[in-house]
């Protein structure tokens, strides 16, 4: 047997292996723990937990979903000796307590169980309730109490109401919202008409007459409406909590119920189904700490496609100028030194810009030429998608340039010859030829720009990006896609909700099933992008086989 | 202005190039032959086949690499209708001399000529001359098999597509005439849109002459077509050389020796940028008056 020589061992290679392999295992790694962590953390927000009922040796109740066990830090006194636990409960009922959490002390606790007949709500506001039911009343009539009476009729009840609601979110936003819209374009109208000093009575009284019968019509919709939320408040549920507080609040503001401990694995799961897909698509409550996050990534996606609209025959452009027109010296170096600083420039750097060109300078004109109508309320004068994808599409414009001139080096030079001595022009050859066969490699440019813009919140709070948006940037109303309005992100939304709000603690699970739903939206578009590049790859390799 | 087409009309052009082709001799009669009346004057230096009718005159060339000089004084006649190779180890100027033929060399940035090159009688060089139209004339076949990455069929039309031939029912007959042509046909009929990408070394090497032919040139120059090639594809574009000089003049540049003799009517051998010795092929490989073409065909050096 031979014995080990280290410098042998050394020569061999091995060891440089070794460390190339350590050093991938180790990205790998961490990536792997960052998305576990994310997917753990996020995921299990959705479950709905037992709920706990303590007895503590002061006799008092206290009932909540379990949330975390530790050991106590930094207490050293007599009643609170080292080693000792406590349990963190969310306890909810903000409305009663003022917190949604509570630490309980893990030596305090005398008894432990899972009452069958507790329920949880999930409020429109004040966030859960835990308790029992006492009663339900319509108007001054009491439907039914206690928990058995009141679960019979909880949920036919619950359908009542929320098709009343239905009802009234309908006169909101589609009635209401278009009665709105035209009596605004009326105002316009007639503030243009004096804006250009013309004195054209008929018109303006036209306009008047219109804006009368908008608002006559307005009034019978609120009548409606007023209607609907007098019904809604005849249906009213007082709960009590473990204590004995009792809380009487209306159906209207309930979103739904459940019991905890009275429910199998696959009513929880299709709960948990259930309220994943209402994360998604509903709109954000409570300051964003709860509902949904639809318009976040209604927002996200959108301004990525805008982006990339926007970065990738620009980029691409200025790419075939400066490799196959510009001639090749000095300034071309220069100017590629100078594309490659860009991409590092840091991106608040840009939101100054966007905000300083596109905003004011670029919008205020704008808002000057074709909207003075609206002015002193600013339509493109103001942050806005448009000026946010654009400032994005800034950012990203030099990964593109950067890709797509390494595609066009590494298409042979042979394609380029073998078309022009078929008699084509240098831009017939670029055009049918070289451009396609670049193709994977631009599209490489526009995965990295996706990739960086869809990350960035910096330059997006200078340039569009809102806590809570009125509404989406796409709507019925013509023309339909509203690049001048503000937008929610994803990546802004994990910042407001992590570190802007009241309620940091509840707002925790949201935060990271916030950021998962990040994570899933940029692999998704990226995909999406592979996905492209894949299938020109094939087309321009060709079958060997 | 495009530089005048074949004056003998050959059957093989569809009907569209046929007029073009007719509406320029019209308009260049007189003065063309005023030129090759002249041009047959002029006594060209070397003429190593007399009384046959040169397709190309290269006058007093001089090329230039920047400072480096490429190529220095070459005079010589392509005649139409054979076959001419140019030999000569590597680095000694032949394949810029072919791509000079097509203005391929425009391309490189720094690269500078003297001299004149006519193309039946006019300066391929002269600032009215369009050059894609010339390329359409002089078709090249390059040394690295160059399909472009669509189908086959695509590949083909390339050329006449450029050329704003639209309709498919003539794309489709200049893809056949000219895959047959190129003694393709019989073996891709079955497979037009598949990549040419798929099809064999040698196959691929004769879809890039049947995409030259697509453009019915007048000239091909073919750049060390068969370097990459195995011996039977190699035979098999030697065969199609023979069939293709009836109708084209072909220039071809090799390292091979034996091909240069197989295929070639007149070869021109080259050397540090000079043109040593330009002779019919017989005479080059059984009796060569320079002892540097001997000594190169011989293989003593090179």
């Amino acid at each position: 047997m031979q014995s080990f020589s280290l410098k042998k061992f050394l020569d061999s290679g091995s060891l440089f292996i070794w460390l190339c392999g350590g050093a991938l295992s180790l990205s790998l790694l961490m990536i792997g723990g960052l998305l576990t962590l994310i997917l753990i953390n996020g995921m299990g927000y959705f479950w709905p937990k037992d709920l706990i009922q303590l007895t503590l040796n002061d006799g008092s109740l206290v009932l909540g979903e379990w949330v975390a066990t530790e050991v106590i830090p930094d207490s050293e006194s007599v009643e609170h000796p080292k080693g000792k636990k406590r349990v963190q409960l969310k306890v909810g009922n903000r409305d009663l307590y003022g917190l949604d959490f509570r630490w309980v002390d893990q030596a305090d606790i005398v008894n432990e169980e899972y009452p069958s007949d507790v329920v949880a709500f999930e409020r429109l506001e004040w966030g859960n309730f835990y308790g029992r039911i006492k009663e339900i009343q319509e108007s001054e009539t009491l439907v039914a109490s206690g928990h058995e009476n009141g679960m019979a009729v909880l949920f036919p009840l619950l359908e009542r109401t929320n098709g009343i609601q239905a009802q009234i979110h309908n006169i909101e936003q589609n009635e209401i919202g278009e009665l709105n819209h035209s009596i605004e374009q009326a105002r316009l109208q007639l503030r243009a008409l004096e804006l250009s000093g013309e004195t054209g009575v008929g018109e303006r009284v036209m306009i008047e007459t219109k804006v009368q019968e908008l608002e006559a019509l307005y009034e019978i919709q609120n009548a409606a409406l007023i209607a609907l939320y007098e019904k809604l408040e005849q249906f009213r549920i007082t709960v009590v909590d473990v204590g004995g507080e009792e809380k009487t609040f209306q159906f209207g503001s309930l979103v739904k119920f459940w019991l905890p401990n009275g429910m199998g694995v696959y009513e929880k799961l299709f709960m948990y189904v259930q309220s994943f897909w209402g994360v998604l698509s509903e709109e954000p409550r409570e300051a964003n700490t709860e509902g949904g996050i639809f318009p976040a990534i209604f927002g996200t996606v959108l301004m990525v496609v805008i982006m990339s609209i926007a970065v990738v025959p620009f980029g691409v452009l200025a790419a075939i100028y400066l490799k196959e027109y510009a001639k090749q010296g000095l300034v071309t170096r220069m100017i590629r030194i100078a594309v490659n600083n860009l991409a590092g420039v840091p991106s608040i750097v840009f939101g100054v810009f966007g905000l300083g060109f596109f905003v004011y300078a670029v919008g205020g004109t704008l808002d000057q030429l074709f909207f003075a109508e609206a002015l002193p309320n600013p339509t493109f004068g103001t942050g806005g998608m448009l000026w946010a994808s654009l400032t994005l599409a800034l950012m990203t414009v030099p990964v593109v340039i950067v890709a797509t001139e390494e595609g066009l080096s590494a298409v042979p030079r042979e394609y380029r010859e073998g078309s022009l001595g078929l008699g084509a022009t240098k831009l017939e050859a670029l055009w049918r030829v070289v451009l396609p066969c670049a193709m994977p490699g631009i599209l490489t440019g526009l995965i990295l720009a996706i990739s960086r813009a869809t990350g960035e919140v910096a330059p997006l709070m200078l340039t569009g990006v809102v806590k809570l948006a009125p509404s989406l940037p796409l709507d019925s109303f013509f023309p339909f896609l509203h690049l001048d309005r503000k937008f929610m992100h994803l990546g802004f939304h994990i910042y407001d909700v992590g570190f802007q709000s009241p309620n940091v603690e509840a707002a925790k699970p949201m935060v990271y099933v916030t950021t998962f739903i990040l994570v899933l939206v940029v692999i998704l578009l990226n995909m999406a992008a592979i996905m492209i590049r894949t299938r020109m790859r094939k087309r321009y390799a060709g079958s060997s086989v | 202005m495009p530089i005048i087409s074949d004056p003998v009309l050959p059957e093989r052009l569809s009907v569209q190039q046929r007029e073009h082709s007719v509406s320029t001799l019209v308009v260049n009669k007189t003065s063309d032959n005023q030129k090759r009346m002249k041009d047959e004057q002029m006594e060209p230096t070397v003429n190593p086949l007399a009384g046959s009718h040169p397709k190309i005159v290269i006058q007093g060339m001089n090329f230039f690499y920047g400072s480096v000089q490429a190529l220095t004084n070459v005079d010589m006649q392509i005649p139409a209708n054979k076959v001419t190779a140019f030999i000569g180890p590597s680095g000694c100027g032949k394949s810029t001399l072919l791509r000079c033929l097509n203005r391929l060399n425009d391309l490189v940035d720094g690269t500078r000529i003297e001299g004149k090159i006519l193309l039946e009688g006019h300066d391929i060089y002269h600032p009215d001359v369009d050059v894609t139209d010339l390329r359409t004339r002089i078709g090249m076949v390059f040394q690295k098999v160059n399909p472009f990455p669509k189908s086959i069929w695509q590949n083909i039309a390339f050329g006449p597509q450029l050329q704003n031939v639209r309709k498919k029912a003539s794309l489709d007959e200049v893809v056949e005439t000219s895959l047959k042509g190129a003694g393709l046909w019989e073996e891709v009929k079955d497979r037009l849109h598949a990549s040419a990408l798929g099809l064999s070394g040698g196959q691929q090497q004769r879809l890039c002459i049947a995409r030259a032919l697509a453009v019915n040139p007048n000239v091909l120059l073919m750049d060390e077509p068969c370097s990459a090639l195995d011996p039977i594809s190699t035979g098999r574009i030697e065969e199609l050389l023979h069939i293709l000089k009836e109708r084209l003049t072909i220039v071809i540049v090799t390292h091979n020796m034996q091909q240069a003799s197989r295929v070639s009517d007149l070869t021109g051998f080259f050397l540090l940028g000079e043109l040593i010795e330009y002779a019919d092929t017989k005479t080059i490989f059984t009796n060569p008056s320079e002892s540097r073409t001997e000594d190169y065909i011989t293989g003593r050096f090179g």
